[in-house]
């Protein structure tokens, strides 16, 4: 619809917020990046080379890299899985709840929760750990689930992450799911489709939109993940992911220089996926 | 007949169990450590208490009763509902309004608007604290909740806006088509149409924003600071894991309350995640 | 700036006594910490009718300051994380001097200089903890037929007596949360002083010496003798990396003892009361100090301390310093507590056992005392390179790439 200048009405609040809140900062950051440590002195790229070249700072890429692809894989299909299994069953309430859980779990009692899984004792001693105790009960050795580099640890770190946020995807996409018009799938389904059929040509590609829409999200997040890492390792072993780096440069080194261009780091790193986002909202406005 | 039903269902209901039990485990083991003594939890696994009969006589509520006696937990409580409700309520209306007009308003500039908002989503919020707070301090807004308010709405935003602007895009053209005929406003459209029509998409929202407010620690110690009156339960939380990490019973027992909230919210919305009100829309 | 805050909070309908005549301190204590430095405000409070309004913030006190500070919002006062952020403050322009406010004569002056920056003292160490002991279970250790070690040597003939016998002789315990790795750092910085002197020490401190150096490399060998001797540790290496360092010493008083020994400081003893209330402190529990390795260089001493620094100055910003620095204020604190005053006026009847009164005593007499050097380092090398570099040694990284990859922080740090 066309109607002037109207527009600007219904997204003044939330631009002047957005303005307030992330571009003015943002704007901030891009500058501080390209100063010193205490930001009086102008250091050119330097800042960016170190972002770039530090040994830390390439294992935290590598760790995020391995993020977005695991943590998002795993994320977005259990939580498909899970709405379109859910929809079946007559607990689906429950079940969504126990799921949905771990989301209302704030970080620091995720730590503790996850320190009675992970936990280590010598194998002459009761485990304390979940895990351990299962390896130790069928006769294996216990194991530094933090420890052990390079997959081990970051993969248990994964877990956490992916306890935490499949809830997300799996309400999210549940909604979406529901909103597929049944006759749609019965349709199919009298003209002979099996189920996986029904699901791969019917329930996809309605989706698709809302799919599209988790994933971006689970890969933003994957961007920023910081929370699960800064309390469970700060980094050790291997596990740095970028945002805990710009966390520590900030806020522990008191270095906002190359804090600031981390960040900007970061922004760079989602552009490909605005990209993708926005040729996705012309379609979509295309066919309705 | 039914008998084979069932059979034939049987591996759907196993893989759900098994997903289900994975996710509760370490979550029950939380609720289990907290009746368990504080030397208990470090010289056995929880789930030993659990199968050991004898031990039951042993679980206490004394974590439970240590935590919620503490000085000002109930001012925190409310602080917590205070600096929430608020927040959620505000970031709702807004992401919604901009997300309309996103979704159906031609404008120059919607597409490129569109793309710098959903960019913002990637802006981690801890870049933002020192220029937001000295512009606080200008406005004196640092230490009020009106401040807390403005600030997790800001930051909630993108998020909101992005998933809002998706639902309300894929709502089939017709439907405003036929509203207009009718003589309605696009703002009525927006009442009466879209937002009837968005219940299941703005629950799923407002329990996000929710819970991210509900849980925040930092931007409420940053912009509202530790001092009794205003800190939140996430605070009186991470006090009581110390300041040299001990006191895990305590803590075991503080996380279960403070997520029974967010639990009664999810709980209390689901009724809303159902079936048909976009069916029905989509097909007429 | 404290108008600023009134106001704020005016807006909020949230008045409760904000009187004229007011500080605001921000410090990280909580639960009987906290208590204890309630108990010290109102004392200080009754005697001159000056409210002190505490904020603590937990562990994210490092950052919440630093933040309020860069965006001109500080407090009055702060309990400084560590000396190293208080020069980072200090360079930022953000604290006062407090040569002129306070009686410094009541400080050892070890205590003056370590928060003396530029020829000016910018905070006072309201009490201190002595690191440089070894725990152990004097029942235990004397049913092996053994005693406390006056020498390396003889430290190591216990490790390897026990270890002989088939029993674990350390409980070491790494793991610390975000901050896991400095436990080590303090094996680290005893073991320095006491095979590279004093003098060496202050200079690696201050980075004249790299990392590569071989004094720092050999303090690091004679801590993996140690600790990387998976015979020797609790659960071996993944054992020593994964237990959190206030649980690893319960292991000690178990009743069949899964260790011997224990290094970690004086506030460690609120840990194993907590792991163990059947204790009776003074009679299960004791230690000796960490003993010397090179005589030359004798038994050096090792500790840290609680530092506060004052962000503004007012007639109330100063009253409170001065009541924080002086023997009554130091006497409620540490005989709460049980830590140890740093002011010399200080009766040492307050303190609630033999043990800390013990350990006072050993730090009162000490000849050669030096603060714990990682708190002392800028915060990228002190809380983060060096931090990561004890976890990468004990988990098997060559030390050469340790020490090269601290000395790479170090070199953009200071």
């Amino acid at each position: 619809m066309n109607m002037g200048r109207a527009h600007w009405l219904y997204l003044a609040p939330a631009l002047l917020l957005l303005g307030v809140f992330l571009v003015y900062p943002s704007v901030e950051t891009i500058r501080l990046s390209f100063y010193g440590p205490r930001s009086d002195t102008f250091v050119g790229f330097q800042n960016y080379i170190q972002a770039f070249t530090s040994r830390p700072m390439l294992i935290a890429f590598r760790n995020n890299l391995l993020w977005l692809v695991v943590f998002t894989l795993f994320t977005v299909g259990m939580g498909l899985v899970l709405a379109v299994l859910l929809d079946r069953v007559r607990y689906e309430a429950i079940i969504k709840s126990v799921i949905f859980l771990p989301m209302a779990i704030s970080y620091v009692a995720a730590g503790v929760i996850w320190r009675f899984v992970y936990a280590f004792r010598p194998v002459v001693a009761p485990q304390i750990g979940l895990l351990n105790a299962i390896v130790v009960a069928l006769g294996g050795q216990p194991v530094g689930w933090l420890i052990e580099r390079p997959w081990i640890n970051n993969l248990a770190l994964i877990a956490v992450g992916v306890w935490v946020w499949t809830g997300f995807c799996m309400v999210v996409l549940s909604a979406a799911y529901k909103g597929i018009p049944k006759e749609m799938q019965e349709a199919a389904r009298i003209d002979g489709a099996n189920e996986w059929q029904v699901f791969r040509h019917v329930t996809i590609p309605f989706l698709k939109s809302t799919l599209a829409v988790v994933t971006t999200t689970m890969i933003v997040f994957v961007l920023k993940v910081f929370d699960i890492v800064y309390m469970m390792t700060n980094g050790a072993y291997d596990t740095d992911v970028i945002a805990n780096r710009m966390y520590n440069e900030m806020f522990q080194f008191n270095n906002y220089g190359l804090a600031s261009a981390i960040a900007v780091v970061l922004f760079l790193a989602i552009i490909p996926f605005l990209v993708i986002n926005i040729r996705r909202f012309r379609t979509q406005e295309a066919v309705r | 007949m039914k008998a084979t039903r069932i059979l034939k269902r049987l591996p759907l209901h196993l893989l759900i169990i098994t997903l289900a039990v994975i996710w509760l485990a370490p979550s029950l083991g939380l609720l289990v450590s907290s009746f368990r003594p504080r030397q208990d939890l470090l010289s056995s696994g929880w789930w030993t208490a659990l199968v050991t009969p004898s031990y039951w006589s042993k679980f206490t509520l004394a974590n439970y009763r240590e935590v919620l006696t503490q000085q000002g937990m109930g001012r925190a409580f409310l602080n917590s509902f205070i600096i929430t409700v608020p927040t959620t309520l505000l970031t709702l209306a807004i992401a919604a309004l901009a997300a309309y007009a996103l979704a159906w308003m031609n404008f120059r500039g919607r597409q490129f608007l569109l793309m710098m908002v959903i960019g913002l989503i990637v802006i981690p919020l801890q870049m933002t604290l020192i220029p937001v707070l000295r512009m606080f301090n200008v406005l004196k807004l640092s230490g009020s909740f009106p401040g807390i308010w403005l600030a997790h709405a800001g930051y909630g935003l993108p998020l909101m806006i992005y998933l809002l602007r998706n639902f309300f895009g894929a709502l089939p053209r017709e439907l405003f088509e036929s509203a207009f005929i009718d003589g309605a406003t696009p703002f009525r459209a927006f009442v009466k149409l879209v937002l009837p029509l968005s219940v299941p998409v703005l629950a799923s929202a407002g329990i996000f924003q929710f819970l991210w407010v509900w849980n925040d620690l930092l931007v409420a110690l940053v912009y509202l600071g530790g001092f009794e009156e205003v800190a939140p339960l996430t605070l009186k939380l991470s006090l009581l894991v110390g300041s040299r990490g001990q006191d895990w019973h305590l803590l075991t027992a503080a996380a279960f309350i403070s997520m029974i909230v967010p639990m009664i919210v999810f709980l209390s919305l689901q009724r809303y995640f159902v079936r048909g009100i976009l069916a029905g829309a989509v097909k007429g | 700036m404290t108008k600023r805050l009134v106001v704020g909070l005016l807006l909020a309908g949230l008045v409760g006594g904000l009187a004229q005549g007011a500080v605001t301190i921000m410090v990280l204590w909580s639960g009987d910490e906290l208590a204890a430095f309630q108990k010290v405000a109102d004392a200080f409070q009754a005697q001159t009718g000056i409210t002190v309004r505490v904020e603590s913030v937990g562990r994210d006190l490092p950052t919440i300051l630093a933040t309020r500070v860069a965006a001109g919002n500080p407090p009055d006062l702060a309990g400084m994380p560590n000396p190293g952020q208080m020069a980072e403050f200090v360079a930022r322009g953000a604290l006062i001097p407090v040569d002129d406010l306070v009686d410094l004569t009541q400080f050892p002056t070890a205590f003056v200089d370590l928060a003396t920056v530029n020829g000016k003292v910018y905070g006072i160490f309201i009490s201190a903890d002595l690191k440089s002991l070894v725990w152990y279970n004097p029942d235990a250790l004397y049913a092996e037929g053994l005693a406390p070690a006056d020498s390396w040597n003889e430290l190591l003939y216990i490790t390897e007596t026990l270890a002989a016998r088939g029993k674990v002789p350390w409980a070491v315990g790494l793991e610390s949360g975000a901050a896991s790795g400095w436990p080590g750092t303090d094996w680290i910085e005893d073991i320095m002083l006491r095979t590279a002197g004093p003098e060496l020490y202050d200079q690696w401190v201050n980075h004249e010496i790299p990392w590569t150096h071989p004094a720092v490399k050999r303090a690091f060998e004679l801590f993996g003798a140690i600790v990387r001797n998976k015979a020797y540790v609790y659960g071996g290496t993944t054992g020593a990396l994964s237990i959190n360092f206030g649980d690893s010493p319960a292991v000690l008083w178990d009743p069949t003892p899964g260790a011997y020994l224990h290094r970690q400081a004086t506030f460690i003893k609120s840990f194993i009361a907590g792991a163990h209330p059947e204790l009776d402190l003074d009679r299960d529990v004791a230690f000796f100090v960490f003993p010397p390795i090179d005589p030359k260089w004798g038994t050096p001493l090792l500790g840290a301390g609680d530092l506060i620094s004052a962000f503004r100055d007012t007639p109330e910003v100063r009253a409170f310093l001065q009541y924080l620095a002086g023997p009554e204020a130091q006497a409620i604190w540490c005989g709460a507590l049980g830590k140890l005053a740093t002011n010399v006026n200080v009766d040492p009847s307050i303190y609630p056992d033999q043990l800390t009164a013990q350990a006072a005593e050993i730090l009162k007499g000490a000849e050669i005392f030096r603060f714990d050097a990682s708190d002392l380092m800028p915060a990228a090398v002190g809380s983060g390179a060096f931090w990561k570099g004890i976890l990468d040694y004990v988990s098997g990284v060559p030390l050469d790439r340790v020490l090269q990859e601290i000395e790479a922080a170090a070199q953009a740090a200071y």
